[in-house]
């Protein structure tokens, strides 16, 4: 699937484009957005799409290219926007990313393609997640999926494991080999994170639907509600169910708490429940859907933890009718890991970020409910393992927040299922499954890991740059038979 | 989609079902548990399974009509569907020779405690066996553990059958009269055990509990179902769900169990509601009763 080299067509000369200011995404307002879960960017239009495009410096040596983890051609499906074949540029995209519409969506560019254009050198840098977002939409809405043309099949047969962003590449990657492809999922519907941690408002479910049935089309299987290490394991998928490889996708695992007292009150969720109430079961639907979940209604709500998962939780909080809804986060916002324009959109909303902020203990009614949390201010030390800096308790500082519910936002442990049901496969002190760095090959002959479950949480793109090397590696081990 | 091969009630108000899923029954243990989820929105909600068929792939579970769920599944029958099950969930009971062992069931926890029995017996354990109910109607799986055990003994709380009283007193006799007891599986109601606890905490019999907190999941991803084990968080989902019944917060579990108890409430009213309207819509052939939309779907 490979396309002719592309020439530029570009009408306007270089010195005059880095003149030219970055295209703003067309948003939902957010006095209006704040109450509802429909999408907060609206995508270009055709004609915003061009005229970002046109900006593209068309570098001689790519860094943008260099610096996503998938290894998107992004100069050459630019310049095919710039001459208005949208078709070719999607195609062009395909040919490294098999989610183009969720990346377009949920990547942190700023930390890949866009933080490495030379135009943010000389001002803002080019749009590339907005122009991915148009190409991968209009792709959506003219690609007709039965001109999908399935490589011959090389009778391989590969199990994938979990159907979040590293499996489905995977998925995608081996399927365009000619490999039978089969991916397991423990829930009831395909997408893994895609679908129960990230909100309607940043990444449609119909999004991943669609991309879902573009993967089905090339002829991906996919089996639901079959959880590896508990309904089959990967010695039984290798040697009764005939599989020749496996690749071990299965993400974060289990929320991490902060062990301070009154974390078991009603009232304290997770991020990964919170969200998975609302995104997986519909609760913010209840009582149309059965899952149930507090009500938020003028309620006080405060997410802990400065990541993407806690501006989503926060900030679905706020379509719930929160009174109030804050971030708590202990380092300062430089240091906040979320992607830029989420906290841009989270302010707008009018979530109110308490930085340099830790709760040390959560407060009750006596019944068994959240009242508040006990708060403790902090300040900057020296840098900690991390290379950011330390926060330190600033003694004599405490505050109280009054709240009723507080949403636990500050990482996951490695889930133990398919290590503790998978004789040989070798894990890190803290529980990941060790995988091979480029090929993404575990300890175990035929078994390959990426994403979540091996370097432990993460990003979506990060995850498919995994997929991407294990399919990759699983494809040389199909053909060549060589393990070592 | 999931098939019931056969649908039963067993006792008023409780089900069981036997449904086609091969895996499951290849792969269950004594112990374990599934999540199952009706129709497109229906709540995931977890249940015991009472035994597997790896043969038939069949897997049996019994339902107590409780909440809108448990009573939307127990209004289906033979040849229904259920649109997800998965499982099974959680580690399995610790089976090993222990010398003698006592299983008490209470309700339909009993579903839970026999096949745990069974496997004790297997692994050469004295069996000693404790169910109890409200009253006589139930008491379940009477027979099956008798098959299994070397003694059963039955209570109801009213006396309507067998001795008059609660499983704990028929522990407390045992203890009494020096019978040696070298493990205790408890599984019902959280009040019977935690009384359970109680009463073996100051013999110091090892006891055993399998906790049914809210889960989503099940699968080690929300930490929905975490647990106070000794002051610390643990997960009934993949730590569990059985834990040392003296190190368990029964305090923390029925506090946290009773979150969502005005939903649960309003969910099953307005279900309520819902099938009432339908017994009059359909009055004139009311074997085409249907519980709700929902069902409609679990029947396609």
């Amino acid at each position: 699937m490979t396309t002719e080299k592309v020439k530029s067509k570009n009408p306007v000369p270089n010195r005059e484009r880095i003149k030219m200011p970055r295209l703003h995404m067309p948003e939902q307002a957010p006095s209006i957005r704040a109450h509802e879960f429909t999408e907060v960017n609206l995508g270009y239009s055709a004609e915003l799409a061009r005229q970002e495009a046109i900006r593209c410096l068309e570098c001689g040596k790519p860094t943008c290219t260099n610096d996503c983890p998938v290894g998107v051609k992004v100069k050459d499906f630019v310049q095919l926007i710039v001459d208005g074949d949208f078709m070719a540029a999607a195609a062009k995209i395909r040919e490294d990313n098999v989610l183009p519409a969720i990346t377009g969506r949920v990547c942190p560019q700023e930390d890949h393609c866009e933080g490495a254009c030379l135009l943010k050198r000389k001002g803002e840098s080019l749009g590339i997640g907005y122009l991915e977002r148009f190409v991968a939409d209009y792709e959506q809405q003219h690609f007709d999926l039965s001109t999908i043309v399935k490589a011959p099949p090389t009778g391989k047969k590969v199990a994938i494991v979990g159907s979040g962003p590293a499996g489905l590449t995977t998925a995608g990657d081996l399927v365009q080999k000619g490999h039978a492809v089969h991916v397991f999922e423990a829930l009831h519907e395909i997408g893994g994170v895609l679908v129960y941690g990230i909100p309607e408002f940043r990444l449609p479910k119909k999004i991943i639907r669609q991309q879902v049935d573009y993967m089905r089309a090339m002829g991906v299987e996919f089996e639901t509600d079959v959880v590896v290490g508990r309904t089959v394991t990967i010695d039984e998928l290798l040697e009764e169910e005939g599989f020749d490889a496996v690749f071990i996708a299965t993400g974060a695992g289990l929320p991490q708490f902060m062990g301070i007292p009154g974390e078991h009150l009603n009232g304290v969720y997770s991020a990964n429940e919170f969200l998975t109430r609302i995104n997986l079961m519909h609760a913010y639907e209840f009582p149309k859907y059965d899952e149930p979940m507090v009500d938020l209604k003028g309620k006080n709500v405060a997410v802990i933890g400065g990541g993407n998962t806690a501006l989503d939780a926060i900030r679905s909080a706020l379509r719930l009718g929160a009174g109030k809804a804050y971030v708590l986060y202990r380092r300062s916002e430089a240091e906040m890991p979320a992607r830029a324009e989420e906290v841009k959109h989270a302010k707008e909303e009018g979530i109110e970020f308490h930085v340099l902020t830790a709760p040390t203990e959560f407060l009750s009614d006596g019944k068994g409910w959240l009242t508040g949390a006990r708060c403790l201010k902090m300040e900057l030390g020296e840098p900690d393992a991390s290379g950011r800096r330390r926060p330190v308790p600033i003694a004599g500082s405490e505050y109280d927040i009054p709240l009723s519910v507080a949403v636990m936002a500050i990482g996951t442990t490695a889930n133990p299922i398919v290590q503790s049901t998978t004789p040989g496969l070798n894990t890190t002190k803290r529980g990941y499954i060790q995988a091979d760095e480029t090929s993404q090959k575990t300890s175990r002959k035929g078994v390959f890991a990426g994403g979540d479950i091996v370097t432990g949480g993460a990003t979506v793109i990060l995850a498919m740059g995994a997929g991407r090397r294990a399919a990759k590696g699983i494809d040389e081990y199909l053909t060549t038979g060589q393990w070592e | 989609m999931f098939k019931i091969v056969h649908a039963q009630f067993i006792a008023p108000g409780i089900k069981r079902f036997t449904i086609e899923a091969p895996r499951i029954a290849r792969k269950q243990r004594p112990g374990q548990f599934v999540i199952l989820r009706i129709c497109e929105n229906g709540e995931r909600i977890p249940l015991t399974i009472e035994k597997s068929d790896p043969e038939h792939g069949t897997v049996n579970i019994v339902v107590q009509s409780i909440g809108k769920t448990t009573n939307l599944l127990n209004s289906l029958e033979t040849g229904d569907s259920i649109l997800d099950i998965v499982g099974p969930l959680g580690k399995p009971s610790e089976i090993k020779s222990y010398g003698t062992v006592v299983a008490i069931g209470g309700g339909v926890g009993t579903a839970m405690a026999y096949p745990t029995a069974a496997a004790m017996k297997r692994a050469g354990n004295k069996v000693i066996s404790i169910i109890g109910g409200r009253n006589k109607d139930l008491v379940l799986l009477e027979d099956e553990m008798r098959e299994v055990s070397d003694t059963v003994f039955v209570t109801t709380d009213d006396g309507s059958y067998a001795d008059k009283g609660l499983v704990t007193d028929k522990l407390r006799q045992l203890i009494e009269n020096g019978t040696r007891i070298d493990l205790v599986v408890a599984v019902g109601p959280i009040p019977m055990m935690r009384a359970v606890a109680e009463m073996t905490r100051k013999e110091h019999i090892h006891t055993v509990v399998s906790l049914n907190p809210i889960m989503i999941d099940g699968t080690g991803m929300c930490g929905g179902c975490r647990v106070m084990v000794e002051g610390k968080s643990e997960f009934a989902c993949v730590d569990g769900p059985e834990f040392d019944a003296h190190r368990v917060d029964f305090a923390v579990l029925v506090q946290r169990n009773s979150m969502y108890r005005d939903a649960e409430k309003r969910s099953l009213d307005e279900y309520r509601q819902e099938v009432e309207a339908k017994k009059v819509d359909v009055k004139q052939a009311p074997t085409e009763v249907v519980a709700a939309g929902c069902a409609l779907e679990a029947k396609q």
